[in-house]
């Protein structure tokens, strides 16, 4: 009863089956071509993230003044940096953090962004107030703001990650004001109203499960800015400290051995590019089968 | 005349609607500042400082005083231009930007350029080439684009074209009154790397709306009765698609300038991104709060002109 339009919206692509609809999106995603390789690169950096400790047991931080500067082989994998630290497990465990504070930012944005979007969308007295600030705070430079930010907090982790959940939160709250503003008008909230239902059913109910196809797609993108934008923090010396290893910092220390010892920027370059085109490949994926309004043509 | 009246009307409408936005920017960047935990005189001053130097930084700083004096004197200090003095620099917050703004305005602007000819380009040939071979390379490299870090992609070139190729200098800026061709050296390795990011963007957007436009009833129409298929891509399908294509320059000067700290510190450019990180390195907090304010002002005036643009650009806006 509670469902909206979402089991009545047919796709010509698939045929009337009693399937349940989340099972044939499911379906369709696994289907999909850029999903998969999304997936795929994504996954590759997933696992090597959760297996950390088993995959790279060698501490990223042990100096090995003897080993410095080795390259890629056998005794190796990815080479050592200036201090003689395997760059296979600084990049490995770097690969948790970025995925950590991704996850982070995203989790921050799906919570508050999709509050302060609903409220906004929904409340007309709200929606003034809440978009003057949450324009403002997007006529900030993404990147400057995060700095800024990390300016009052000093640089850690912790930081980084509040920052640009503030740089984000205000984008993904647009996002999801836009769906509830056009759901809001709907024929069947306005029957939901007419049949006595409160305001916070009708959001929770009615609206917002309507409402999450176009934010997962924003949230996998986003998940990409965050993890990008962190390794650009910690690259400038404004992410976690060292020697805590992130790809940001490991790039920063390496820029002076860029000649001699190319690989130390090179492989958690590639890695964060692995990252970063998996979930975009992931946010074209979903987007095409989640919200084929916005899908670019194929 | 009328047209005239129209447009400054315009103009006066989107400036002051654009006022209660650069308000709020220039509360959260005050308020910013004040939420620094502890206290910033010590952090300025330093471990060694003594009460009577801490007391004399409190005072430059006007941390002294009651909050809503501050705020007062942050207010009264924009009207007049008076933003502080940077303790990095030991100059005037206000002429510090002064100089080092123009350094990221034309390497933004250089890199506009780079972002509108390639983005496009590529997006109207993928989508006039629709399936091909060339759509699927054009939209791989902007996959690519939209996926390699800025920093990333100017190390790679500072180790194979500065470094192993010797054809430009691995850093460092001339400025463009003072000899374009060194200034076209010095800023072409930073534009590309800054451009990429947006040229994928770009081309992706131009590719969808591109497709969207020839599939109108308008273009069928304008081939049927015989029109050239190059007349009607450029006059008919194009104009139209450009008009939204418009509204995403805003973002992508935005996106730029974001972009432009990190490419100014990889190539030594003394331009503001450069400024700020160095100011919030080394806690130069006047710096950072009014450095902050005014390239967020300067972009809000860039977003104004373009609305102003889009609006000349699409009738149904300017008379909505």
């Amino acid at each position: 009863m509670d469902s909206g339009p979402a089991e009545l919206e047919f796709d010509a692509e698939i045929p009337f089956t009693r399937e349940h609809p989340a099972w044939a999106t499911l379906k369709r995603l696994f289907h999909h071509r850029l999903f998969l390789s999304g997936l795929g690169l994504f996954g590759i950096i997933l696992l090597a993230a959760a297996l950390a400790p088993w995959v790279a047991p060698v501490d990223p931080t042990k100096l090995a003044m003897r080993f410095k500067f080795r390259p890629p082989g056998a005794d190796f994998a990815f080479g050592t940096d200036n201090f003689g630290r395997s760059l296979w497990s600084r990049v490995i465990w770097g690969a948790q953090l970025s995925v950590i504070i991704g996850f982070s930012v995203v989790a921050l944005n799906a919570v508050f962004g999709t509050l302060i979007g609903a409220l906004a969308g929904y409340f007309r007295t709200l929606d003034n107030g809440l978009m003057r600030v949450n324009d403002a705070l997007m006529a900030f430079p993404a990147i400057l703001l995060a700095i800024g930010i990390t300016a009052v907090l000093g640089p850690s982790t912790l930081d980084a990650i509040l920052a640009l959940a503030i740089v984000y939160i205000p984008r993904t709250a647009r996002i999801v004001r836009s769906s509830v503003i056009v759901l809001r008008e709907m024929e069947y909230v306005q029957a939901a109203v007419a049949a006595g239902a409160g305001h916070w059913r009708i959001l929770r109910r009615h609206i917002l499960p309507n409402a999450m196809a176009p934010l997962i797609v924003q949230l996998s993108f986003l998940f990409a800015y965050a993890v990008l934008s962190e390794a650009t923090l910690s690259f400038l010396g404004l992410g976690a400290v060292p020697p805590t290893p992130t790809w940001g910092n490991i790039m920063a220390e390496g820029r002076q051995y860029m000649i001699e010892a190319p690989w130390i920027i090179t492989i958690p370059g590639i890695a964060l590019m692995i990252t970063v085109m998996g979930l975009n490949l992931l946010g074209d994926g979903l987007r095409d089968v989640l919200d084929p309004r916005l899908r670019i043509q194929q | 005349m009328k047209r005239n009246y129209e447009l400054a009307s315009l103009v006066l409408r989107r400036v002051l609607g654009a006022l209660p936005v650069l308000l709020i920017v220039s509360l959260i960047t005050f308020g910013m500042m004040r939420l620094i935990p502890g206290d910033p005189s010590s952090i300025i001053g330093g471990l060694s400082a003594t009460p009577a130097q801490l007391a004399q930084i409190r005072s430059d700083l006007g941390l002294d005083e009651p909050f809503t004096v501050q705020l007062l004197r942050w207010y009264g200090g924009l009207l007049h231009g008076n933003l502080g003095r940077s303790i990095l620099m030991g100059q005037d917050v206000m002429s510090v930007t002064l100089q080092r703004l123009p350094v990221t305005i034309a390497l933004s602007a250089y890199a506009l350029v780079i972002t509108l000819v390639l983005g496009l380009a590529s997006g109207i040939l993928a989508a006039l080439r629709q399936n091909t071979w060339i759509d699927q390379l054009a939209m791989m490299i902007a996959m690519l684009g939209i996926s390699i870090p800025n920093f990333f992609l100017g190390l790679l070139m500072i180790i194979f074209f500065a470094v192993r190729l010797g054809w430009l200098p691995t850093g460092g800026y001339i400025g463009f009154t003072d000899d374009p061709v060194g200034w076209l050296r010095t800023s072409t390795m930073p534009a590309i790397s800054l451009a990429l990011l947006q040229v994928g963007l770009l081309a992706r957007i131009t590719r969808s709306t591109m497709l969207e436009v020839l599939r109108q009833d308008y273009i069928r129409t304008a081939r049927a009765k015989g029109l050239p298929r190059r007349l009607v891509v450029m006059k008919h399908a194009l104009s139209n698609a450009l008009i939204p294509i418009t509204t995403v320059v805003g973002i992508i000067v935005s996106l730029l300038v974001s972009g432009s700290v990190v490419t100014e510190t990889l190539f030594s450019i003394p331009g503001m991104g450069q400024l700020l990180t160095q100011a919030v390195l080394n806690r130069d907090y006047p710096m950072v709060q009014g450095g902050l304010f005014l390239v967020t002002a300067f972009l809000v005036l860039i977003n104004i002109g373009v609305d102003v643009c889009y609006s000349l650009l699409d009738p149904r806006v300017r008379h909505g």
